[in-house]
């Protein structure tokens, strides 16, 4: 019993020369890296399908137009090709979103990490995630059929299609993402910099404002960031809600199409593949994969500083 | 501000009586209560809001939600129409999404978070993952009709609607691997590495076993996202118009599987409110609303399961 031990190698070493084994291993290593290799490969194709199909578009449409004319009608006989129009519409219904969504966001998630109970944190978080899955079509419907149709009774005049109440809902839309993402940047903090504070004699308030909300900076304006940037990309509620008419406006009052409003429009329509009409919507699609790219990045990198500092 | 500082300065220094002492605490205290109420209030304003949105579609939407509803094909009169297609192309593509998004993040996260060195071209990988979880939809849908459509020549059918969606999904269920791996303490490795296991048996039989409930969680929200997701399968060009079904993935003839639905025309329940909500006629916003309370209680349930997975699972850790 005993020499038959001493003879043979030991276990380790049969394993380790074991080539079946061993090859098995390398072949599921490979096949896992693919599949990794596969969510780069998706950024590749958006790029690539953008650039070639954009370029199409740049041969009969020059750059300088396209960034400085103030019309956009790639789809009449007096064709203008000028971004300028959808930015407008984009910057006007996101900037009201955000400025329903940042500052009631904040204050809820202050309040959720800092003043709530855990009984109700513990009941309100949750309701925030369920919030932020909730589709965006639907948002559309309140805009077009509930909130629109209220600020018509404050204000006569307003067309059916207003960037007003687009970005409204939008905004209301927003506010469980951002507080739900500022709320995770504050709990990040640690515990005994907030007794430290109450040690000092500070109040809950004191607390909240001058330690807390300092140590997480980063995190909470990567939350505004990505907040930007849902806005910018969102679709459905500014394609059933905000009109379908590119106007060089700034005016909520009015109805304007956004960037994705006008990739829906004429996706909906049936142009033909190579057309002047179907290469300007990946031309603008560009334009907001570069605008969402640059804010996805800087987001991520905010957050990223501030995982590391805690 | 100067002064106000000043001043404070000298509160500091100078010994203050108690009476001041007193109505510094009192202010203070104040302030805390005032801030507390606004915080609440914002908080219970924002949630009735949407209460108030969601009970208006339900209630919009109630006397259509009956049985016909679900077994009408959509028609000219709003009457008529119900979401037959719409459902039946909603699982269909569900199908596809699920089989094409769930193996390849699973596999992606598992990757990255237990074979992947670090270094350059893992970071490349990381960020681009973030990166894609945050690009607008539309822009999916613009990659899927350039690649799917008319470069793969797949036309507009289930099979180029689920792979889009799948692709919309991925990131989301990476990102979600990655994190229930990362919660799994290295000493259950080490112990099984010491009995002689692999690299892969480790993986197998350890890790992905007890990350598994996390994991579950993100493929339920991916799910429930590519459910709702609207604007890509509008570039992909679904029809809205539908009044027919892919054929039957059963057959009553060996092989008694058919792959013929993948080649299907389509339409999905986003798409099909999304269509009754640009009619003008009232009628058809009923209809509407009938089908937002339809996604909306599948969303709910689908993301209401996940977090109550999610909170069980933190409950439960024992390490």
């Amino acid at each position: 019993m005993t020499t038959t031990q001493l003879k043979d190698p030991p276990i380790s070493k049969r394993l380790a020369k074991n080539i079946k084994r061993n090859f098995l291993e390398r072949v599921i290593e490979i096949i896992l890296m693919f599949a990794a290799l596969a969510a780069t490969f998706i950024t590749l194709g958006i790029v690539y399908i953008l650039v070639t199909e954009a370029s199409g578009f740049f041969k009969e449409v020059s750059i300088n137009e396209f960034l400085t004319s103030r019309q956009w009608s790639p789809l009449f006989e007096d064709a203008h090709y000028g971004i300028l129009p959808l930015i407008s519409g984009t910057l006007t219904t996101s900037f009201i979103a955000l400025t329903i969504a940042i500052p009631i966001g904040t204050v809820a998630a202050i309040y959720l990490s800092e003043f709530a109970s855990h009984k109700t944190r513990e009941t309100v978080k949750p309701i925030l995630e369920l919030l932020v899955g909730v589709p965006t079509v639907v948002f559309g419907y309140f805009a077009l059929l509930f909130v629109t149709p209220l600020l018509q009774k404050l204000n006569p005049d307003l067309p059916t299609f207003n960037m007003l109440g687009a970005g409204i809902v939008m905004g209301v839309m927003i506010i469980p993402y951002i507080a739900s993402v500022a709320e995770d940047a504050m709990r990040a903090v640690p515990m005994n910099m907030r007794e430290g504070s109450y040690a000092m004699g500070a109040t809950k308030f004191q607390t909240a404002i001058r330690v807390v909300t300092p140590a997480a900076t980063s995190g909470i304006i990567a939350a505004y960031i990505l907040g930007i940037s849902r806005a910018v990309g969102e679709t459905m509620v500014v394609a059933i809600a905000a009109g379908q008419q590119p106007t060089f406006t700034f005016n909520p009052l009015e109805g304007a199409a956004t960037i994705t409003a006008y990739i829906v429009q004429v996706a909906m329509g049936d142009l033909p593949h190579g057309s002047l009409g179907y290469q300007s919507i990946f031309a603008a699609g560009m334009v907001l994969f570069v605008i969402t790219f640059v804010f996805n990045i800087l987001g991520h990198m905010a957050r990223k500083r501030f995982a590391e500092r805690y | 501000m100067m002064k106000k500082n000043s001043v404070s300065e000298e509160s500091l220094i100078k010994p203050k009586t108690l009476e001041e002492v007193r109505a510094m605490i009192r202010s203070h205290k104040r302030n805390d209560f005032i801030f507390s109420s606004i915080g609440l209030l914002t908080i219970t304003f924002a949630l009735l809001t949407l209460l108030i949105l969601f009970v208006d579609l339900v209630m919009d939407g109630y006397p259509k939600l009956n049985y016909q509803f679900f077994a009408d094909f959509p028609s000219r009169r709003a009457a008529n129409a119900g979401i037959l297609s719409a459902w039946v192309g909603s699982s269909l593509v569900m199908l596809v999404t699920f089989i094409t998004a769930v193996p390849m993040g699973v596999a992606a996260g598992v990757y990255l978070e237990e074979y992947a060195p670090k270094n350059w071209f893992t970071d490349i990988v990381e960020i681009n993952v973030t990166n894609l979880a945050g690009v607008p939809s539309i822009i999916y849908g613009l990659l899927a009709l350039g690649l799917f459509v008319y470069t793969f020549h797949l036309g507009q059918t289930i099979v180029t609607a689920g792979l889009t969606l799948g692709l919309l999904m991925l990131p989301i269920v990476i990102v979600s691997t990655r994190e229930a791996i990362r919660s799994i303490p290295v000493a259950i490795r080490e112990a099984a590495y010491a009995v002689g296991a692999t690299k892969w048996q480790v993986v197998l039989h350890h890790v992905i076993q007890y990350s598994f409930g996390g994991i579950l969680t993100g493929i339920i929200i991916g799910m429930a996202r590519a459910l709702g997701e609207t604007a890509p399968i509008i570039t992909v060009g679904a029809l809205t118009f539908i009044a027919f079904l892919p054929p039957a993935p059963l057959t009553s003839v060996a092989p008694f599987i058919s792959f013929e639905w993948l080649q299907s025309g389509f339409t999905v329940l986003p798409i099909q409110m999304f269509s009754w909500l640009s009619r003008p006629e009232h009628a058809f916003h009923i209809n509407a609303a009938a089908a937002g309370a339809v996604i909306i209680m599948l969303t709910l349930v689908m993301n209401g399961t996940a977090i109550w997975l999610r909170y069980r699972i933190r409950k439960n850790i024992k390490w």
